[in-house]
C-alpha cells in the first residue's frame, strides 16, 4: 500500500512537470499565432502574419544562415581535433593522462559565464570579438572536450586486436584509420556530431558574449528581442521563439534516433556500456 | 610484434603527441590562457595610479556590488537543494525501471536542449501576471488576485529548476540504477524495511553521486545569467554576480573590473566546491562503515 502511494506520488510529480513544460511550450506556440491576445484563455483570432513579420523584421534568413554556419563549423572542428585526442586518451597510457582528462573536463564543469568574460576580453583583444570567427572560437571551448568525452567510450569499445591484426597483415596507419577505425567509429562520430550540434545551437552564454551585430545566433537574437520587449510585438518574438524551437527539435529528433537521452548529461559513474 | 602493456610505462610516441596536440593547444590557448589573462588584467585597474587590488577593494566596498554574492547565493542554494532532493526522490523511486521510461526521459531532455532563453520566454507567458496559471486559479476561485510569479526571485528559481532538474534527475537515475540490486534484496531478506534499506544500504551508496550532482547543479546555478535577466528583476532583487560582471564588461567597458568580478565569481564557486568535497570526504568514511567491503 505504501509502495503504491509512493509510485503514485512519483507519477503525479512527473505528470505535473511534463504538463507544466507542455504549458510553457504551448503558450509560446499559441501566442505566436495570436492576432491579439490579452487576458483571455485563448486568443480570439489567429494569424500567421507574425511569422512573416518576424522573418522580415528580425532578418531571420540571415540569422538562421549564421547559426547553421557557426554550428556546422563548430561540429566539424570539434570532431576534427577531438577525434585523434579521444583515440590517444582511449588507447595509450601515460603519466599525465589524469591531469589531461581533468583539463579537458574543466570547460564542461566551470560555468560558461565564469570563463566567458575573460575569454571574451582575450578574443576582443585579438580583434575577433563580435565576429563569426570569434563566436566559433569561443563556442568550441566546451565543445572540443564534449566531443572528446563522447568519442572516448566508443573507442574503448573497439577491440585493440582489430588494429593489431590489421597491422600484422601489413596495413599502414592511414589504412587502419580509413578501413578499420573510421567505419567502426561512425556511430560515435554521429552521436558526438549531433550532440555538439544541439549544444551549439542552444548555447547562449558564450555566443552572447562574443556576438556582434552580424554574428548573432538565433538564440542570442531571440534574447535581445525578449529583453528589448515593448519595442516589438510579443507575438512576433514568440514567432521567432517557435522558429528557434523547430530548429532545435529537428536536430533533436534526428539525434534521439541514435542517442540515448541519458547520454546527454554527464555520466557520474564511469560505467561503460 | 608483441607489445607489453604496463601502467607505468609511457606509451606516448610522436604520433600520439601529434594526435593530442591540436586539442590540447586549443584548450590551453582558449581556456587556460584567458583564465590566467583574466586574473592578470583584474590586477591592472583602469585607473593608472590605483593599487593592483583596487578592483577587488572597490567590489567589497560597494554594497551594490558585494550584495550580488548574497543575492546569487540565495537563489542558487534553495534551487540546488530543491532540485537534488526532488531528483533523488524520483530517481530512487524509479531505480528498477518504470513505464514509458524512454518517453519520459526524452521529454525531460527537452528543456535541456531548448535552452534557458526559450524556457524563460515560455515561463513569462505561462506564469506571468495574465498567464494561463493565474487565469486558471482565478477562474477556479482559488485566489482573488493574480500571483506574481515572474519578474522576481520566484521566477528565476523556477526557471533554474526547470533547467537543472532534468539534468540532475537523469544523472542520478543513471547512477542509482547502476547500483547492484542484489545488495537491496539481501537487505530485504535479512528483514530490513524500505526505510532501513534506504537509510542503511542505498543512501550511503548514493551519497557520493548525490554530492557530485549537488556540486554541479550549484555551480551551474551560481552562474545564472539569462533567466535572472529575463524572468527576474535584473536591476533589483535578482541582480546576480554574473549580471554585475556583464554590466562592467559591456556597459561600462571596464574589462579589468569585469575580470575581477569574474574571478570573484569563480572563487565563490571554488569555495562551494571545496566545502562539498570536504563533506564528501566525511561521507566516504560513512560509506565504508555502512556497507563494509564492497
Amino acid at each position: 500500500m505504501r509502495g503504491r502511494m509512493w509510485k503514485l506520488a512519483i507519477y503525479l510529480f512527473l505528470l505535473g512537470f511534463i504538463l507544466n513544460l507542455l504549458g510553457i511550450v504551448t503558450h509560446v506556440v499559441v501566442s505566436s499565432f495570436a492576432k491579439r491576445w490579452f487576458g483571455k484563455p485563448l486568443p480570439p483570432a489567429f494569424t500567421t502574419d507574425w511569422f512573416t513579420y518576424a522573418w522580415r523584421e528580425f532578418e531571420l534568413s540571415h540569422v538562421l544562415f549564421i547559426t547553421l554556419f557557426i554550428a556546422l563549423a563548430v561540429v566539424f572542428i570539434a570532431l576534427a581535433i577531438g577525434f585523434p585526442a579521444a583515440y590517444v586518451l582511449a588507447r595509450r597510457n601515460f603519466n599525465a593522462k589524469p591531469v589531461l582528462l581533468l583539463l579537458y573536463f574543466l570547460p564542461l564543469l566551470i560555468p560558461q559565464m565564469t570563463y566567458g568574460i575573460p575569454l571574451a576580453t582575450t578574443l576582443y583583444g585579438f580583434g575577433v570579438g563580435g565576429t563569426v570567427i570569434g563566436v566559433i572560437l569561443a563556442v568550441l571551448v566546451p565543445m572540443v572536450p564534449l566531443a572528446v568525452f563522447i568519442l572516448l567510450p566508443f573507442f574503448e569499445q573497439i577491440s585493440l586486436n582489430l588494429e593489431w591484426s590489421a597491422q600484422m597483415l601489413g596495413a599502414s596507419r592511414l589504412q587502419i584509420f580509413r578501413r578499420i577505425l573510421l567505419p567502426l567509429m561512425l556511430p560515435g562520430i554521429l552521436t558526438a556530431g549531433l550532440l555538439v550540434l544541439v549544444n551549439t545551437i542552444s548555447n547562449f552564454e558564450l555566443a552572447f558574449l562574443l556576438a556582434g551585430g552580424g554574428s548573432q545566433t538565433l538564440i542570442v537574437a531571440l534574447y535581445y528581442n525578449v529583453f528589448a520587449g515593448g519595442v516589438r510585438p510579443v507575438y512576433s518574438i514568440d514567432a521567432m521563439a517557435v522558429i528557434y524551437m523547430c530548429t532545435v527539435m529537428a536536430v533533436l529528433l534526428v539525434a534521439l534516433r541514435f542517442v540515448r537521452p541519458t547520454q546527454m548529461v554527464f555520466r557520474l559513474d564511469g560505467r561503460r556500456n | 610484434m608483441a607489445r607489453i602493456r604496463s601502467d607505468s610505462r609511457s606509451e606516448l610516441d610522436l604520433v600520439a603527441i601529434l594526435c593530442l596536440a591540436p586539442s590540447l593547444l586549443y584548450v590551453l590557448a582558449m581556456f587556460v590562457y584567458p583564465f590566467l589573462y583574466g586574473i592578470y588584467i583584474s590586477l591592472q585597474p583602469k585607473k593608472r595610479d590605483a593599487g593592483i587590488f583596487s578592483n577587488y577593494v572597490a567590489f567589497f566596498n560597494d554594497a551594490y556590488q558585494y550584495n550580488t554574492i548574497k543575492t546569487t547565493f540565495m537563489l542558487a542554494l534553495p534551487t540546488t537543494v530543491a532540485v537534488v532532493l526532488v531528483a533523488l526522490f524520483l530517481a530512487y523511486g524509479m531505480r528498477r525501471g518504470i513505464w514509458f521510461e524512454r518517453t519520459i526521459t526524452t521529454i525531460l531532455v527537452l528543456p535541456i536542449s531548448l535552452g534557458v532563453v526559450f524556457l524563460s520566454e515560455g515561463i513569462l507567458g505561462f506564469y506571468g501576471h495574465n498567464g494561463w496559471l493565474n487565469q486558471l486559479l482565478l477562474a477556479a476561485g482559488l485566489i482573488q488576485n493574480p500571483l506574481e510569479l515572474t519578474h522576481n526571485s520566484i521566477g528565476v528559481t523556477f526557471s533554474l529548476f526547470m533547467q537543472n532538474f532534468p539534468f540532475c534527475f537523469l544523472m542520478l537515475l543513471g547512477y542509482i540504477s547502476g547500483i547492484d540490486p542484489s545488495l537491496e534484496s539481501s537487505a530485504r531478506m535479512l528483514g530490513a524495511g524500505p526505510w532501513t534499506i534506504f537509510r542503511r544500504v542505498m543512501f550511503p551508496l548514493i551519497a557520493p553521486g548525490l554530492i557530485i550532482a549537488f556540486a554541479l547543479v550549484f555551480v551551474m546555478s551560481f552562474a545564472v545569467f539569462p533567466s535572472a535577466v529575463m524572468v527576474g528583476q535584473p536591476a533589483g532583487s535578482t541582480r546576480t554576480i554574473s549580471i554585475a560582471a556583464y554590466q562592467q564588461a559591456f556597459e561600462q567597458y571596464d574589462m579589468s573590473y569585469a575580470s575581477a568580478i569574474a574571478v570573484i565569481m569563480g572563487l565563490c564557486q571554488l569555495a562551494a566546491l571545496v566545502v562539498i568535497v570536504l563533506v564528501r570526504r566525511r561521507m566516504t568514511i560513512a560509506t565504508t562503515m555502512g556497507v563494509g567491503k564492497r
